[in-house]
């Protein structure tokens, strides 16, 4: 839902990034509004999920230049861990297996951190209990979820709707959800589509980074950006996801080839 | 004869078996005469043995330890913590010697005896003969010489064949005196076809510098099951150097859960003998250590026949400089055919200089076998802290968590709740010692 006059949550402008020396952003820039669903679609290796990784702190790459806002903060002044209690979210693509730690456990632990930080009391066990099983009834999440350790064993079904699940307790204002559709099969997409959709408000944001158009099918974006050697280079509405599915990712890297050509 | 110079700190170490009383049994004299020639003869370990390459004990035989004298008396309320509630049956030696006011040993089953040696002798002696310092061989052990030269009491339990003993049997050896030197022992019976759930406490109260020198023989009969839990909670001056020495029959179970907190320098030695067909033992330990402790496992298996089954997994968590050694032999002799062995050690360095030295030793003298070992030395997965940081916990808070959790999967295996749920917060806390950022749920 695109309001021109909503508030801006996440505001990007020309951010270069690094790992391991070699420069894999190579200047983004990106405004998401509060009740906006934003879809960033490329080629693998484009740079979609390094970005992703980028806005929620992973100490891997290193930000070379450009600026990010989230709310009235300066992003990169924030650890991972401040940008989570405040309200970013990465829904990943590959969540780690951690045996040893019970999921409830780890759930609660996380719910009363992040929603401690902005004043809510914290819940006991019992209280916890209470709303993680509504919340999972609204993901069709077996509660046999609850007894096992986090992730541990999960199929990668299993696996993203937890992370949806995280999403659902944690009430960000921007969820980044990196590849959730990979892996899934078509009923599970839908759950877990139907889960995303219902966790949007006026007041929150969602940029969903994915391969393939077909998850857009279920969670409408108010806009799709084509990202390719570290750029965004073309932004369009749901069509022009559609056009993605239909004729691939060559032609808009050629027209952007034209344009860099024309330009110089 | 020619005279050896016998080191000074088992000169004094052999103080303790001076005063012994002459027992009436002259089979066990026998034996307490062959361990002290023994003693006498065997030098102190020293890096240039091969068995003891990583564990330099010079801190400790550095101290004269004398024999404990008169114990302090504690009372019940001093040593509750320490038992499991699950442990109807329990065993209290303080500075080696048996306190019968703290132990609690009544109205067990028939067929189930728990008591101290001294009593056993007048009423089982014939048990005890065929295996008391049969198992744990003391000819080129120092430390088990040491311990059997000095045997006055100790703890015995005897399961009859086909019974079981409902509930666990603790056996707690409390250390209080600084500077002295103790040498517990334990003779497990396990008849055929009878089951027993084992735990051996080794505590210390205070911080003192004593030496916890001990000694278990567990006899697993045919078809019998024993599951032996060794805590190791010695004060963090203190050294421990146990000998755990398990024969098997044949289609006996036997599983051993060994955590190792305490202690300055500690050893163990367990060594697992599949002495009948069709044998089965799990063994498992974790070593959580921090400051400049170091803690050494040596274990040996030693699959004697065909059919056996040997399972591992050695944990060590490792911080600040200290130093964990773990060396793992399995032995699967010519005719220990279809044997299946899988070992696997895993360790965590929480810091820089803490360190870690990890050996399998796989002896294979039979064709037909499938024996697999691995080992993994390693810091917290950056993935794996970033994604607990990613939902909102500190650094130290994500890293305490992902400790826990590492040694968690040893813990989880203690077939007594209660410790399970005692041990978890030890680690936890442990993990925990640095303060945390603000913010967070417990």
């Amino acid at each position: 839902m695109i309001d021109p006059n909503a508030s801006v949550l996440l505001e990007v402008r020309g951010l270069t990034a690094t790992v391991a020396g070699v420069e894999i952003l190579k200047g983004i820039d990106l405004t998401v509004r509060a009740g906006e669903v934003h879809a960033i679609m490329g080629p693998n290796g484009s740079g979609k999920s390094t970005f992703a990784r980028i806005l929620a702190g992973h100490p891997a790459y290193e930000v070379k230049s450009g600026t990010v806002r989230f709310e009235d903060r300066d992003l990169f002044e924030l650890a991972p861990e401040e940008r989570a209690r405040r309200g970013l979210f990465l829904g990943f693509q590959y969540p780690v297996e951690i045996p040893g730690v019970s999921n409830s456990a780890f759930l609660r632990l996380a719910y009363n951190t992040v929603l401690g930080a902005r004043g809510r009391d914290e819940l006991d066990p019992l209280e916890f209990d209470d709303l993680v099983r509504e919340k999972m009834k609204l993901l069709d999440i077996d509660t046999s979820f609850l007894d096992r350790s986090v992730n541990d064993g999960f199929s990668g079904g299993e696996k993203k709707r937890n992370e949806i699940l995280q999403m659902a307790l944690l009430e960000p204002r921007v969820a980044i959800l990196d590849e959730t559709d990979s892996g899934l099969d078509i009923d599970a997409l839908r759950v877990v589509a139907n889960g995303v959709n219902h966790l949007l408000t006026p007041e929150n944001a969602c940029v969903l980074v994915t391969h393939y158009q077909r998850l857009l099918n279920y969670i409408v974006p108010d806009y799709v950006h084509v990202m390719e050697g570290g750029r965004i280079i073309m932004t369009g509405d749901k069509a022009l996801a559609l056009e993605l599915e239909a004729r691939g990712y060559d032609w808009v890297v050629e027209a952007h080839k034209g344009r860099d050509k024309a330009a110089a | 004869m020619t005279v050896t110079a016998i080191h000074p700190c088992v000169e004094a170490l052999l103080q303790g078996s001076r005063g012994l009383p002459r027992m009436p049994l002259a089979w066990l004299n026998a034996r307490r005469g062959a361990a002290l020639e023994r003693a006498n003869a065997l030098t102190v370990p020293t890096a240039r043995d091969e068995e003891w390459r990583f564990t330099d004990i010079t801190p400790l035989t550095r101290i004269v330890f004398r024999p404990a004298a008169a114990a302090p008396r504690l009372g019940m309320s001093d040593i509750a913590q320490y038992i499991a509630p699950e442990a109807t049956a329990h065993l209290a030696f303080v500075d080696g010697v048996f306190v019968p006011e703290l132990s609690a040993n009544a109205g067990l089953p028939y067929g189930v005896v728990v008591t101290h040696l001294t009593a056993a002798f007048g009423t089982h002696a014939a048990v005890i003969e065929p295996h008391l310092a049969r198992h744990a061989a003391f000819e080129r052990d120092l430390f088990a010489a040491l311990n059997t030269a000095c045997l006055r009491d100790g703890a015995f339990i005897w399961i009859a064949k086909n019974q079981r003993c409902p509930t666990p049997v603790q056996l707690l050896f409390i250390s209080t005196q600084q500077e002295t030197a103790a040498h517990p022992r334990c003779l497990v019976v396990v008849e055929s076809g009878a089951d027993c759930t084992l735990i051996e406490d080794h505590v210390g109260v205070g911080d003192g510098a004593y030496f916890n020198n001990a000694v278990s023989e567990i006899v697993v009969g045919e078809r019998a099951r024993v599951q032996h839990v060794k805590l190791q909670r010695e004060a963090r001056s203190a050294f421990h150097i146990a000998n755990s020495a398990v024969t098997l029959a044949k289609d006996a179970t036997y599983t051993s859960n060994a955590v190792t907190f305490g202690a300055r320098i500690s050893r163990h030695n367990l060594a697992v003998v599949q002495q009948g067909e069709g044998a089965t033992c799990r063994i498992d330990g974790l070593a959580l250590i921090s400051g400049r402790q170091l803690a050494d496992t040596h274990t040996a298996i030693d699959h004697a026949r065909p059919n056996g089954k040997s399972a591992q997994l050695h944990k060590c968590i490792v911080g600040d400089a200290a130093h964990a050694v773990f060396n793992g032999k399995v032995l699967v002799r010519a005719g220990a055919q279809l044997t299946d062995s899988a070992q696997q050690s895993r360790n965590l360095l929480l810091s820089p200089k803490a360190h870690v030295d990890t050996k399998p030793q796989l002896e294979i003298f039979a064709d037909d076998v499938k024996c697999s070992h691995g080992a993994t030395v390693g810091q917290l997965d950056t993935e794996h802290v970033f994604y607990l940081k990613s939902r909102g916990l500190s650094e130290e808070r994500a890293r305490s968590l992902l400790t826990y959790a590492f040694g968690a999967e040893v813990i989880d295996r203690i077939p007594v709740p209660s410790l399970v749920e005692h041990l978890e917060r030890a680690v936890l806390e442990q993990t925990q010692a640095r303060p945390q950022a603000g913010g967070e749920a417990s």
